[in-house]
């Protein structure tokens, strides 16, 4: 029983969710009263589109590459969300698609041209932000009210934002982690060389990962303005850093198809907790972002203090 | 002159030239169409601004250089800090010129050295690392800067805004700080282990070459290439703000693809990294003058970074 409690691998599956507890406690500690329906309720509401975007990342990560610019398309598609889903509902689904279209278009790009990931979207980045700045100007528009009473529902007992994280990271775990097809998207990550030995298409593979980024970016962007009501191009450009940094403290590897996408969910909801226990001690917001880099740092080390222990025994 | 056949075959061999050329045609396209106004303040205010994409893009040349995976996404932060801290060291004056100028370096130094120590002791990629970092460096700067209103001591102002027969003095200062470093890419044993290391990192190791010596070195070189910036562009801009950063970590990388360096690692362009800086700028002046919208001029930047990349294409990576 030891032996397997303090083997590397349960050490390591168990490190999201042992920061995000330790997090969590120490806000209950600090602060009694958020131990309830409304307080977790309000501590958690940006944990849905966090988790999303995150989600949208890890998608992108599972082949060895990164998405530098899914904080501009979450903004860009809250932007649409809030003008021409409104004004003509059929118009903003298609542009929506569209959206996920591009991004099919651009794993397709990333593969045949065996392009550096980075660059491609850092250049999208500015692609995503200019079509923003053209949608909406200036920041307003309306979220539908559809969007809203989604976002606003409220469940008996349990939160909302906890019951959609959950969601989310059961859906994703089930279709990624425990279908056939899910192994070979993932092993397109892993080992490319012996997924196209084996006669699948990588060129799909990569293409429909990055669909189902553009899919979930998009999700991401619409319960956003689910949240805020109205919408702004820079509204999400920070999802960029907090992405990448979800997936990492979920416990995803940069390379080989590792990832998690319940960690990445628990990664995403640690990042957003950081912010209340930030207030809550009383520390300026000013170190929201330093304290934020600062527990991707502790999980990283301690991180690579469990590969030690793999390496040594 | 005209250059003979063998000859124009080999200028249109090196990496770099495209980026001279696209300069060259963009510029071509705004003076047309302002019917020539205004020309020489053109390459005069491209000069000005490319100058410091040029600081910056150079040490993230060193580092793409040495191979897949290194990126140092720290610059913005570092540009942030550096400015604020010396602003506020200095305090308007020129007493403590030279006092801002070594605490600068130190922080450019600090922050190489907390990257590449991320990088060693947890073992996990360069990426990751110079994005945890930026984190804390950004938080230090915002909560040590925040609501700083100093001006840049009067020398440091003069310098960067002088001219010199309508040549800004900061530019060429950086052009003979991109010929120093090209000289130490191509003719030191220290920039050689950097090509050496990008081309394959095992035959380095394997030659003798101390690679984590030099890519430790690489990050730090970035580190105060960054703070270098940070301080040329208070003292050009009238002060230290805690946004003037962001733009780069783009500007940076871009500048190094368009100029012609391997993003595979293994070869770096140095004039190439003046080029794509003086493309990138005129870019927007000519989206600009051709009355392009915000939107449309960012659209069309990303764009054609894209188009450049794919131009470009990607390289099978070396094992």
């Amino acid at each position: 029983m030891w032996a397997y409690l303090s083997s590397p691998r349960f050490l390591r599956s168990i490190l999201p969710a042992a920061s995000l507890a330790v997090l969590l406690a120490a806000i209950f500690y600090i602060q009694p009263r958020t131990m309830s329906y409304f307080g977790l309720k309000l501590m958690l509401q940006y944990a849905v589109p966090i988790a999303l975007a995150t989600i949208a990342q890890m998608h992108i990560i599972t082949v060895n590459d990164l998405d530098l610019s899914i904080g501009p398309f979450v903004g860009l598609t809250a932007c649409i969300g809030a003008t021409l889903l409104v004004s003509t509902p059929l118009l903003g689904l298609l542009a929506l698609a569209a959206c996920i279209g591009v991004y099919a278009g651009l794993g397709a790009l990333v593969y045949w041209r065996n392009l550096p990931s980075i660059v491609v979207t850092l250049g999208m980045s500015f692609v995503w932000m200019g079509l923003s700045v053209l949608i909406l100007p200036t920041p307003g528009g309306k979220a539908p009210v559809w969007i809203k009473a989604i976002m606003g529902y409220e469940f008996p007992f349990i939160p909302l934002p906890i019951i959609a994280a959950t969601t989310i990271a059961l859906v994703v775990h089930q279709g990624l982690m425990h279908s056939s097809y899910g192994a070979v998207l993932r092993g397109a990550g892993g080992n490319p060389k012996a997924i196209g030995r084996a006669g699948w298409s990588l060129l799909k593979s990569k293409m429909l990962m990055y669909a189902l980024g553009g899919f979930f970016g998009v999700l991401s962007g619409l319960s956003l303005i689910g949240l805020t009501s109205a919408a702004d191009a820079h509204i999400a450009d920070r999802y960029t850093l907090y992405s990448i940094a979800g997936v990492i403290l979920g416990g995803g590897e940069f390379v080989g198809g590792r990832v998690s996408p319940i960690g990445a969910v628990l990664g995403a909801l640690t990042l957003t907790l950081t912010g209340s226990f930030l207030i809550f001690m009383k520390i300026s917001p000013d170190w929201q972002i330093g304290a934020q880099g600062g527990i991707l740092i502790i999980v990283l080390a301690l991180r690579a203090l469990i590969k030690r222990k793999e390496a040594m025994s | 002159m005209i250059l003979k056949g063998p000859a124009l075959e080999r200028l249109f061999k090196k990496p770099w030239i495209w980026s001279y050329l696209g300069t060259l045609i963009v510029w071509l396209i705004t003076v047309s169409f302002t019917k020539g106004q205004g020309a020489g303040d053109i390459i005069t205010a491209a000069l000005s601004f490319a100058t410091f994409t040029v600081i910056v893009g150079l040490g993230q040349m060193f580092v793409i250089t040495t191979g897949p995976g290194n990126i140092d996404l720290s610059i913005p932060a570092n540009i942030a800090l550096s400015g604020a801290v010396t602003m506020k060291i200095m305090d308007g004056t020129n007493d403590m010129l030279v006092v801002g100028f070594l605490v600068a370096m130190g922080c450019g130094l600090l922050v190489g050295i907390f990257n590449y120590s991320l990088i060693r002791i947890l073992k996990i990629p360069p990426i990751i690392a110079t994005l945890s970092s930026s984190f804390l460096v950004l938080s230090t700067a915002i909560a040590y800067g925040r609501g700083l209103k100093v001006k840049p001591p009067p020398f440091l102002a003069d310098f960067t805004t002088e001219m010199v027969y309508g040549v800004p003095m900061l530019a060429l200062v950086v052009i003979g700080l991109a010929f120093g470093l090209s000289v130490v890419l191509h003719r030191t044993l220290y920039g050689r282990s950097v090509l050496a290391i990008g081309q394959n990192m095992r035959a380095a190791r394997l030659a003798g070459i101390n690679v984590e010596r030099i890519r430790f070195a690489t990050y730090v070189l970035s580190g105060l290439l960054a703070s270098l910036c940070g301080l040329a562009l208070a003292g050009f801009s009238g002060g230290a703000s805690l946004n003037m950063g962001e733009e780069y970590l783009l500007a940076s990388i871009a500048v190094v693809v368009i100029g012609g360096t391997s993003v595979a690692g293994g070869r770096a362009n140095v004039p190439g990294i003046w080029g794509a800086s003086l493309f990138m700028f005129l870019l927007v002046t000519m989206l600009n003058t051709l009355g392009a919208s915000g939107g449309v001029r960012l659209i069309m930047t990303g764009l054609i970074i894209i188009a450049v990349i794919t131009a470009a294409g990607g390289e099978k990576q070396q094992h």
